[in-house]
């Protein structure tokens, strides 16, 4: 670039904060800014675990915890995409009706056609992803809503999927299938779930570690060694306690594990690909993506895409824990939970707000609130109305956060 | 038409001595035609370094953002730009720092030429002034400035050509330093009976009236 000769009163230069201020004062800041991060989440899985332990003792058991983890990981896998969607400005209301489809498709295959499990959910997975391509065709050439193309496919694909069930309406998973096992049975042997720990930890600690090296080089302020060392003992203690806790009972399940595998990469596809830069654009500006060149047509496309491909493997992951892939698969509040869970966990229904973990903190305290009422033996009608509340509690502190940062000068 | 945005029914575009057509933003962008918008496009939610390498952020499958900052920082103390913090999302931003953080963004590409489309109009008094000083070291660094504007001072203050489209025409081309305001706004509104000129004749004729007070001369 050429030179632009003048240069600033040296008083003007590198006058930079830290790169994150730390502390108390600067965490109330942010409040006030609007800028709430996993807070209200987190400060909400915690009362809601505190009262169903006092309401009942066997909430926060080993064996309970254990359940679930496991039924997390579905409606999770389901969330993780609609909040994919949330992120680009659109939602996705037919994630249930998809994921149904897909369970329905794989049972068919596997089951009635013979299939191997390795073909058959590939395939149920491939035919959502050509779903998704179709809502992304209609979105970007016809113009139409997504909520309204959504809402058509929620009905249309709700059909399909009863009618490739056919007469029998359902159609059971063998017990001793691996996907069946993969989704009930198996779990991690504690010491390749200890391992992970330590693994998870290390990787934060050298990520970090680098990226500080790096900055320091590049004469930019960086963490501390010592704040790294903190945070991934943390983060080590917080999993070697999790895993021990698990342990207790049948342990880690596997299930779970690539719910979080699943979180941990599209976190990595968010926040350090271009992709995902462009994905936030998107969602925050969209004229202001197309002029910086991004291809927006195509990014709604991956985002569609990859929401509905991702609804498919929550589908077969909830038909592989039932054994069975029935009518009902997907429907009732599949639907409503994935997108709840999305919006609890922190992600704007505004668009370009939120990331992956988001996914993971709605749905636990989705499931959290579902298991406790369960187990005090309320039936769904009491389900339905807490997360009901809980839902419009989430969005309204979304709303009343995007308000905040609008009288602080951030939205 | 130059940035790409819309296309032209006729006629042909010559850019450094032979005849280019420009299909898409990011065809003039190859070019080195870099355009500011009025709105600015900036994304609210991303922050200044994001902003800056929106649809271009360096290794796209691993990003480089200890470069991406480097660069950031070098660019915009280059333009003397005040933003104390590049990590906050452009929605904390002033007015006058969107519009550096605007300008700092087109010259990522090394253009040969910026076009500011009405780089001033939703300015302060102190903000505008800031970005007229960073249009003068835009142009000491060699690149060239096309500003689009309305405000006469503004034009007169940085230009040294002032060029008049009237009703998609060009209705003459100014030397900034010979010209005055009033021949301008002729150009512009096509009458040389309008308020500016009315308010200078009268100046004019009360001054050789010798009246001295009260002829709002401001």
């Amino acid at each position: 670039m050429s030179d632009l000769s003048t240069a600033p009163p040296l008083a003007e230069q590198e006058q930079y904060e830290p790169e994150e201020p730390a502390g108390l004062r600067a965490l109330v800041t942010r409040f006030r800014g609007g800028d709430l991060g996993v807070v209200p989440v987190v400060a909400g899985l915690v009362v809601i675990w505190t009262v169903m332990q006092i309401l009942n003792p066997v909430f926060l058991s080993s064996v309970n915890l254990v359940n679930l983890t496991l039924e997390c990981a579905p409606v999770g896998v389901i969330a993780l995409g609609v909040g994919l969607m949330l992120l680009v400005g659109q939602i996705d209301l037919s994630v249930g009706s998809l994921s149904g489809l897909s369970a329905a498709l794989t049972a068919i295959l596997f089951v009635d056609q013979g299939l191997s499990p390795w073909l058959a959910v590939p395939a149920s997975v491939a035919a959502a992803a050509i779903i998704g391509l179709l809502y992304a065709l209609v979105f970007n050439r016809l113009g139409v809503p997504s909520f309204v193309i959504t809402l058509a496919g929620l009905l249309g694909f709700l059909g399909v999927q009863l009618w490739v069930l056919g007469s029998k309406g359902s159609i059971n998973l063998p017990y001793d299938s691996g996907l069946v096992t993969f989704a009930q049975l198996d779990f991690l042997p504690s010491w390749l779930s200890y391992t992970l720990a330590v693994v998870a930890a290390g990787w934060l600690f050298a990520a970090g570690y680098l990226r500080a090296r790096d900055r320091r080089a590049a004469g930019l302020p960086a963490a501390s060694l010592r704040g790294l060392v903190l945070r991934s003992a943390v983060l080590l203690a917080g999993l070697g306690l999790a895993v021990w806790y698990l342990g207790r009972a049948r342990g880690v399940g596997w299930m779970f594990v690539l719910f979080l595998a699943l979180v941990l990469a599209t976190h990595y596809l968010l926040a350090r690909t271009r992709f995902g830069k462009s994905i936030y654009a998107v969602g925050g500006n969209v004229e202001a993506a197309r002029r910086a060149g991004i291809n927006v047509k195509a990014v709604y496309t991956s985002v569609f895409v990859l929401c509905t491909s991702l609804a498919a493997v929550g589908g077969v992951l909830a038909a592989a824990r039932l054994a069975a892939a029935n009518q009902s698969t997907g429907g009732g509040d599949v639907n409503l939970n994935a997108i709840a869970a999305a919006v609890i966990g922190g992600t704007s229904l505004f668009g370009g707000r939120g990331n992956a973990f988001a996914a993971l903190l709605g749905i636990v305290v989705i499931q959290s609130i579902s298991s406790g009422l369960t187990l005090l033996n309320l039936n769904s009608s009491f389900r339905y109305m807490v997360t009901g509340a809980v839902l419009l509690l989430a969005v309204a502190l979304d709303a009343a956060a995007r308000r905040s940062r609008a009288s602080h000068g951030r939205a | 038409m130059l940035s790409g945005v819309h296309q032209p029914d006729a006629g042909t575009i010559t850019f450094d001595g032979r005849p280019v057509t420009i299909p898409s933003p990011a065809a003039a962008q190859q070019l080195g035609i870099a355009t500011v918008f009025q709105d600015l496009a900036l994304c609210e939610n991303l922050n200044v370094i994001e902003n800056l390498f929106l649809g271009r952020e360096l290794r796209g499958m691993r990003l480089d953002d200890v470069a991406m900052e480097v660069r950031s920082r070098e660019l915009l103390r280059r333009l003397s730009a005040k933003i104390p913090k590049l990590s906050v999302p452009v929605a904390a931003l002033s007015g006058g720092q969107r519009q550096t953080v605007a300008i700092a963004r087109s010259l990522l590409g090394d253009p040969k030429i910026v076009i500011l489309d009405e780089p001033t109009a939703a300015l302060g008094v102190a903000q505008t002034a800031e970005v007229l000083n960073l249009i003068d070291r835009l142009r000491e660094g060699g690149h060239g400035v096309i500003m689009i504007s309305h405000n006469m001072d503004d034009v007169l203050s940085v230009a040294d050509t002032v060029a008049v489209l009237r009703l998609g025409r060009n209705n003459g081309v100014f030397d900034a330093v010979e010209a005055t305001t009033e021949q301008i706004v002729t150009a512009i509104t096509g009458a040389a009976d309008n308020a500016v000129t009315r308010r200078k004749r009268r100046a004019r004729r009360a001054v050789a009236a010798g009246a001295q007070e009260g002829t709002g001369n401001e």
